[in-house]
């Protein structure tokens, strides 16, 4: 079977060109072949991306040159990459788990704030009492936020599975309704000083950190990586588990690839859609809980800089696949941490949108098989 | 409180979400979801605001505006149409490039203040009318009467017109529109095209007329996913989105004027004495969208007019499809 692509229909090819392109339906896939488009397609946009700021008026090596060293040049920084990826790989996971069975869940945001407001309640309400120990205070919170999480993610799942209403406008919706609600918290109940933030939790609401061991090993001394990112791998093993080890995730790729004949099968798809749902907002709302208990040790406003947001392309950079969430979150994580002293300050997201595009573009040489033929005289 | 004042402001600003509706209008019906209505309305937004702040014609900003909306779009075409990307991405990725873009774009233009606006008008003899005329035809931007041309104008296109036939067939039947002649690809990169350019139109209106000045991403605070939203409200059909983009921009509107006075019938005002529930208030609107969008949805209503059958999937010639 093969087919033409559309862009060079018959009628254009006629063009006095010496070779046509021709285009062949791919009836399978080589295994290297999506990360080979995959490191290429990253490649092209941060060309594109350089040429961009070169006309902004920018020096684009100097400024890639600039973001690797600011994050990945010494210890200490690599340390701080890998804060900001934690956040990134549970909401990636929640992205990419979501998207295998094609639910557009663009809710990653909204569902990390909730986690973080009821990770945060546990300690400012207070659920537990203070002076209870980390040992039951931290699960507590896990389980708060991810509960949290949960809930607010199930919402666009069950609209979706039993009305189906447009998933990627009610996560949005929600998104800017989680953060009014937030707003609502660290100014009012729960504001301290004036400022949009609350006090901050007991030391027992920590998640540890390296650093925390400095004394024992002088090396870990102001290493900031938390217990965070160790909760981000161990979902990442869980969340490829449940994809490719259970009858969920069975289903869940099932229905991901055909839908019709997911159904025929007897697939649960309106139960399904609100489970994977569920658990997607689970996994956003533990990367609230990371950040508040982990991090900065309160709630306050800009908990989030749009991890939710970029949690869309790490996922898609990952191709789903939770162990590549990981790496894409760690790339993105240095984006993120050199990029909020690149001006001006669009340009990570600028590059963000062009990796997307670069990737989405990229795939059709996985769908074809390109041949450049010279034209019969 | 006034109602006349929440409508009229409505009418005004509800221009922002029509002109972006209507756009995202053509290029669904058409096929083609473009989620970056978002994304191309600030680039449209930045570069009118820009243009008319560097050269002080703001009618040649809104050109421009739109035409970056339209350059935009047609990257989502060629991603979309050619390459045959899943489209829900490539409209996510054209967010997040038109909002990074614009605020590049737009790094010097926060501190330009309000300039060189769009005139407004008041329409003798209709501005007379008692309750309609100062709610549409007194003292509105020029653009607001360009969007009520606008909605007659798309409705008659689409469905009493031969091209609006073939925008309506590649939309619910490529397959056979190909088979009956009509160059599916060529037309749906038009409509997507034309749908960015409105989307532009949308965010030139914000910078040039509506709330003049540029505030970064904040601009557009979202209106291209309402606008999105509107479109699914309005069932793809122009004149319901237009009383969605009024409807939602006057509830706006008298949640802002909520917070004002002292008491409410006659009750001392929640919002005036505690300001931090107004953001409860500010909830309400996405609150509405998505209460609309499961009136709306629902297995029944979509049987008799729903989405066009085709949307989202891209046209393969020689492949079965819808």
């Amino acid at each position: 079977m093969t087919a033409r692509a559309p862009a060079r229909r018959p009628g254009h090819a006629r063009m006095a060109l010496p070779w046509t392109v021709r285009a062949e339906r791919r009836l399978e896939v080589p295994r290297w072949l999506p990360v080979a488009t995959t490191i290429g397609a990253v490649a092209v946009a941060l060309v594109i991306g350089g040429v961009i700021l070169a006309f902004a008026g920018g020096d684009p090596i100097a400024i890639y040159a600039h973001i690797l060293r600011s994050s990945f040049g010494s210890l200490g920084v690599l340390s701080d990459t890998l804060v900001k990826a934690t956040p990134l790989i549970l909401t990636g996971l929640a992205c990419a788990l979501a998207f295998r069975m094609r639910l557009w869940n663009i809710g990653a945001e909204g569902q990390l704030l909730m986690g973080a407001w009821a990770a945060s309640a546990v300690v400012l309400v207070p659920i537990v009492p203070p002076g209870t120990p980390s040992i039951i205070t931290i699960p507590v919170m896990m389980v708060a936020a991810m509960l949290a999480g949960g809930a607010y993610g199930a919402i666009p799942g069950i609209l979706k599975a039993v009305r189906g209403v447009n998933e990627i406008i009610v996560t949005l919706m929600l998104n800017y309704i989680a953060a009014l609600w937030i707003s609502y918290w660290v100014f009012g109940p729960w504001n301290e000083g004036g400022f949009p933030i609350t006090p901050q939790f007991p030391p027992e609401a920590w998640l540890p950190r390296l650093s925390d061991l400095a004394e024992a090993i002088p090396a870990f001394s102001g290493l900031t990586v938390h217990l965070g990112l160790l909760i981000g791998l161990v979902a990442a093993v869980l969340v490829h588990f449940l994809l490719y080890r259970s009858r969920l995730g069975y289903e869940i790729r099932l229905i991901g690839d055909s839908p019709r004949a997911a159904r025929y099968a007897g697939v649960n798809v309106v139960r399904n859609t609100i489970v994977v749902f569920a658990i997607s907002g689970a996994l956003a709302g533990l990367a609230g809980m990371s950040e508040v208990s982990g991090v900065v040790h309160r709630l306050q406003l800009t908990i989030s800089p749009g991890y939710g947001f970029t949690a869309v392309i790490v996922a898609y950079i990952a191709k789903l696949n939770p162990y590549g969430v990981v790496v894409a979150a760690i790339a993105f994580g240095a984006l993120i941490l050199a990029g909020r002293e690149i001006q001006p300050s669009g340009i990570p997201a600028m590059i963000q949108g062009i990796i997307l595009f670069s990737l989405i573009a990229s795939e059709v040489f996985l769908r074809y098989r390109f041949r450049i033929e010279r034209r019969a005289a | 409180m006034d109602p006349t004042i929440i409508l009229a402001a409505g009418v005004a600003a509800g221009t922002v979400y029509l002109f972006a509706a209507v756009g995202e209008i053509f290029a669904e019906r058409a096929g083609v979801i473009n989620l970056g209505v978002e994304g191309m309305m600030l680039m449209g937004a930045v570069v009118a605001f820009g243009t008319a702040v560097g050269t002080g014609n703001p009618w040649l900003g809104l050109v421009l505006g739109m035409l970056a909306g339209g350059l935009l779009a047609a990257l989502h075409a060629i991603i979309t149409i050619s390459f045959q990307a899943e489209q829900v991405v490539s409209g996510l990725a054209l967010t997040f490039l038109g909002s990074g873009l614009a605020r590049v774009l737009g790094e010097d233009l926060s501190k330009a203040g309000a300039t060189a606006l769009l005139p407004t008008a008041t329409i003798p003899g209709l501005s007379a009318v008692p309750v309609i005329g100062p709610i549409f035809f007194t003292n509105q931007s020029v653009l607001v009467y360009v969007g009520f041309l606008l909605v007659p104008a798309t409705w008659y296109w689409i469905n009493r017109t031969r091209p609006g036939l073939h925008l309506r067939a590649i939309g619910e039947s490529p397959t056979a529109a190909d088979t009956l002649g009509v160059d599916v690809y060529r037309l749906r990169y038009a409509y997507v095209i034309i749908g960015g350019v409105f989307a532009g139109l949308g965010g030139a209106t914000i910078t040039l007329a509506i709330s003049p000045g540029w505030f970064s991403d904040l601009t557009t605070g979202g209106a291209g996913w309402i606008a999105i939203a509107i479109v699914i409200f309005a069932r793809w059909n122009p004149l319901w989105a237009a009383v969605g983009a009024y409807a939602f921009a006057a509830i706006r509107r008298m949640i802002i004027d909520l917070q004002g006075p002292e008491t409410l019938f006659g009750f001392p005002n929640p919002f005036f004495e505690d300001h931090t529930l107004t953001f409860f208030l500010q909830m309400l609107p996405y609150v509405l969208v998505i209460i609309v969008l499961v009136v709306v949805s629902g297995e029944a209503l979509r049987k008799r007019v729903g989405a066009p059958a085709a949307l989202g999937i891209p046209y393969v010639r020689g492949e079965r499809g819808a």
